[in-house]
């Protein structure tokens, strides 16, 4: 049974056919492209379900393969591919959400122009992503990171002739591209200090000592620049919540699920660099925590359902950095377990999000409202996602929180953990307060909602139960996950560095963590479902404050006056000196040419006799030449 | 008495400058054609001086010369049956007017 491993090559394979076969005959599919799209995504994460279900048995040990792609010198740079315990997780949790996705776009882009090119999109997304979870150098990887960063892009501009979507792509691509640069800067001093791309061969000459400490600090925080990037943490994060002008699905597979964890999982399959620097791993918990509680007070009081949930994503994703940051075994393992869950309730969140916005066709929660009864399958798939992320017992966002909570704790780090904890309570407060304002009280504004399709129902059922049982993976009195992942090499550097931690330090730390998201919740009731604590108290009392919340701390206008207005104007500067100088330099060169070719082709005027002249002036210049020339002017002579 | 190769070469030279700023110059065909007549003249001069005072004298160059005046003769012939072609359908026999080489 060890072949199938060696076929997990294949996985990325079946989506690229569906991207194939959907640019070529995508005219005559229509939509039949979802068909092609599901049909070989489900192959896809059957193949990744069999691979991991495989190793779960087993135990297998990694399984690398690799081809030489290039020899420059003495160095060869390979591509292949690898399955170990993380990215075999990684497999399953891309394909199958990015499966549930797709079977939810066909209900929810049904009678969409471009449908077949959405497919195509999702297609080569999901290859893309595969590609990069599957890849076992920093070069694979960082085509893949690019490649999904393009699909990003094309998805969120997916409804181009809405100004703000293309606004937000560009915007998508221009911040992320920044943290790549970072990326791609400690790729090429890595490959430079170790010679190598290939994660083992750096890791190993990390285990031999052959770096300086200053050199890891280094790499390790480029790269985690990159993963800053693509996680949306502070500071570039201002593009995720502008992503949302995508189509809701796409929200959910990648800026949810799969290419925002992206970041938290090349921190983590990077973890024996981090683990070599304190100052690194202390950053990347440092700009996580402060992502988590930054981005929750943010979520807190903004009115478009899919940017609540956005900042949520945001301050999630800064929780797993948080937990990979606190160091120990126990954070590697809480930050990956967090990954899982949340891919999957908040998934789950945004299409149940899409549902509501596929019914009353608006996006602000207080033209909502009451829409339990009218679609209540979408409203009980929502209470079960908002359960799940503010951590109530037995949900999954409970055991991976708690996971995280004990981690920060066990490593006595209290200034993070009081974070954390803060966090948690207005995550707990802004999705009850989301789910109130949408689905609770009276009907506001004109619409009919209805309930979706069972294509769109479907893929949240199965995601609800997701988001109730995926936390049992990793109970404390269960472990499962935490003996998978530190069983493989990278757990092993890990557990030598750390030892191998419980991970479940304190009970009533669970309890703690209970009660404040009990409370937050109680908080929203109060204020938005029964309306006891009027809900513009706070803007009323301390508007500065609302404002502050309202407008993400005025984050983007600082941006866009420090940052993008010098640039522009840098630009503009530029801009005049390549049409003026630049373009100055070449037009003169074309004038003076055409100048002297008019100049030519006036002598070229038909006459005999002035052709003569010329024949004769030249002839004359040619003896005159030869006359001066010539020795002892002995031409004529003798 | 002798005359010098000087004068001979001398007397060619006015003479094929005199047909060669006729050439370049005049507006009417037949002058132009009549002054290079002059120049080709101006070479049968020389010819005729070398072969006579020249470094090796022998007869060729005065017989080259008859071949000269005889190819010379047809040329004319040639050029004023083509100048007459011209005048039929120009109109002119002013050089400046034909520049159909620019078309």
């Amino acid at each position: 049974m060890d072949t199938l491993m060696q076929y997990a090559w294949l996985i990325p394979l079946f989506p690229l056919l569906a991207f194939i076969v959907i640019v070529s005959f995508g005219r005559q599919l229509k939509e039949g492209a979802a068909a092609v799209g599901i049909l070989l995504t489900a192959v896809s994460f059957g193949l990744a379900a069999l691979t991991f279900w495989q190793r779960f048995q087993e135990g297998a040990s990694d399984y690398a393969f690799s081809l030489d792609w290039l020899q420059v010198g003495d160095i060869v740079i390979t591509m292949g591919f690898e399955v170990n315990q993380l990215n075999a997780m990684m497999l399953v949790i891309v394909t199958l959400v990015s499966l549930l996705v797709q079977i939810y776009s066909k209900g929810y882009m049904h009678g969409d122009e471009r449908f077949p090119v959405f497919y195509q999109y999702l297609a080569l997304f999901t290859f893309s992503m595969l590609g990069l979870v599957i890849s076992p150098n920093l070069l694979q990887v960082y085509i893949f990171w690019e490649l999904v960063g393009v699909c990003s892009f094309l998805l969120v501009g997916y409804y181009y002739f809405k100004p703000e979507a293309k606004a937000a792509a560009k915007k998508a691509f221009i911040v992320t591209r920044i943290g790549d640069l970072g990326l791609f800067i400690g790729i090429c001093l890595l490959f430079w200090w170790t010679g190598s791309f290939e994660f083992a061969q750096i890791f190993d000459s990390i285990a031999l000592g052959k770096l300086e400490p200053w050199m890891i600090t280094l790499a390790a925080i480029l790269i985690f620049v990159g993963a800053v990037g693509k996680s949306g943490q502070f500071p570039l994060h201002t593009w995720l919540p502008d992503a949302m002008e995508g189509p809701t699905p796409v929200s959910a597979l990648i800026h949810a699920a799969t290419m925002v964890a992206a970041g938290v999982y090349l921190v983590a399959v990077t973890y024996p660099l981090f683990v070599a620097s304190d100052i690194a791993l202390n950053v990347v918990a440092y700009v996580g925590g402060f992502t988590a509680i930054f981005a929750a007070s943010i979520g807190l009081t903004q009115r478009d359902i899919k940017r609540v949930l956005a900042y949520s994503t945001v301050s999630q994703l800064g929780y797993m950095m948080l937990a990979l940051g606190v160091a120990g075994a126990a954070g590697y393992v809480a930050g990956t377990f967090h990954l899982m869950t949340h891919a999957f309730f908040k998934a789950l969140l945004f299409l149940a999000a899409g549902s509501v916005i596929h019914a009353v066709h608006t996006q602000d929660v207080f033209e909502m409202g009451g829409l339990w009864k009218k679609m209540p399958v979408t409203a009980l798939t929502f209470l079960i996602g908002c359960l799940a992320i503010a951590g109530i017992f037995p949900f999954a966002g409970f055991w991976s929180k708690e996971a995280i909570l004990s981690a920060v704790y066990e490593a006595h780090r209290f200034d993070l953990l009081w974070l954390a904890i803060i966090a948690a309570f207005f995550t707990a407060f802004y999705m009850f307060r989301l789910f109130f304002l949408t689905f609770a009280g009276e009907p506001r504004g004109r619409h009919d909602g209805h309930e979706s399709p069972g294509v769109m129902t479907g893929p949240l059922l199965i995601l609800a139960v997701l988001a109730i049982g995926a936390g049992f993976v990793n109970t404390p009195y269960a472990p499962y996950l935490t003996e998978w992942l530190l069983s493989g090499e990278t757990g092993e550097v890990i557990t030598a560095a750390f030892g191998e931690g419980t991970g479940h330090a304190a009970a009533w730390l669970q309890v703690v963590a209970l009660l404040v998201s009990l409370l937050g919740i109680v908080l929203a009731y109060l204020m938005y479902g029964k309306r006891y604590i009027p809900a513009d108290a706070i803007p009323e009392t301390m508007p500065w404050l609302y404002q502050l919340s309202y407008r993400k701390y005025f984050i983007d206008e600082l941006y866009h006056h420090v940052i993008v207005r010098p640039l522009n104007w840098l630009g503009l500067l530029l801009d005049l000196f390549d049409r003026y100088v630049v373009d100055g330099l070449v037009a003169l060169t074309a004038s003076i040419t055409r100048g002297i070719g008019s100049l030519h082709a006036r002598a070229q005027n038909g006459q005999v006799q002035s052709y003569g002249a010329v024949v004769l002036f030249g002839l004359l210049l040619l003896v005159v030449a030869i006359s001066l020339t010539a020795q002892g002017g002995g031409f004529f002579g003798q | 008495m002798s005359v010098n190769i000087t004068s001979y070469l001398l007397v060619a030279l006015i003479l094929f400058c005199v047909g060669l700023y006729g050439a370049l110059t005049k507006r009417n065909a037949v002058v132009v054609l009549l002054s290079i007549e002059l120049m080709l003249n101006a070479v049968n001069i020389n010819l005729v001086a070398f072969a006579k005072y020249g470094l090796f004298p022998a007869v060729t160059g005065q017989i080259f010369t008859l071949f000269t005046m005889t190819v010379a003769a047809a040329e004319v012939a040639v050029g004023l049956a083509i100048l007459i072609a011209l005048y039929r359908n120009k109109v002119t026999v002013n050089v400046d007017e034909m520049d159909s080489m620019k078309r």
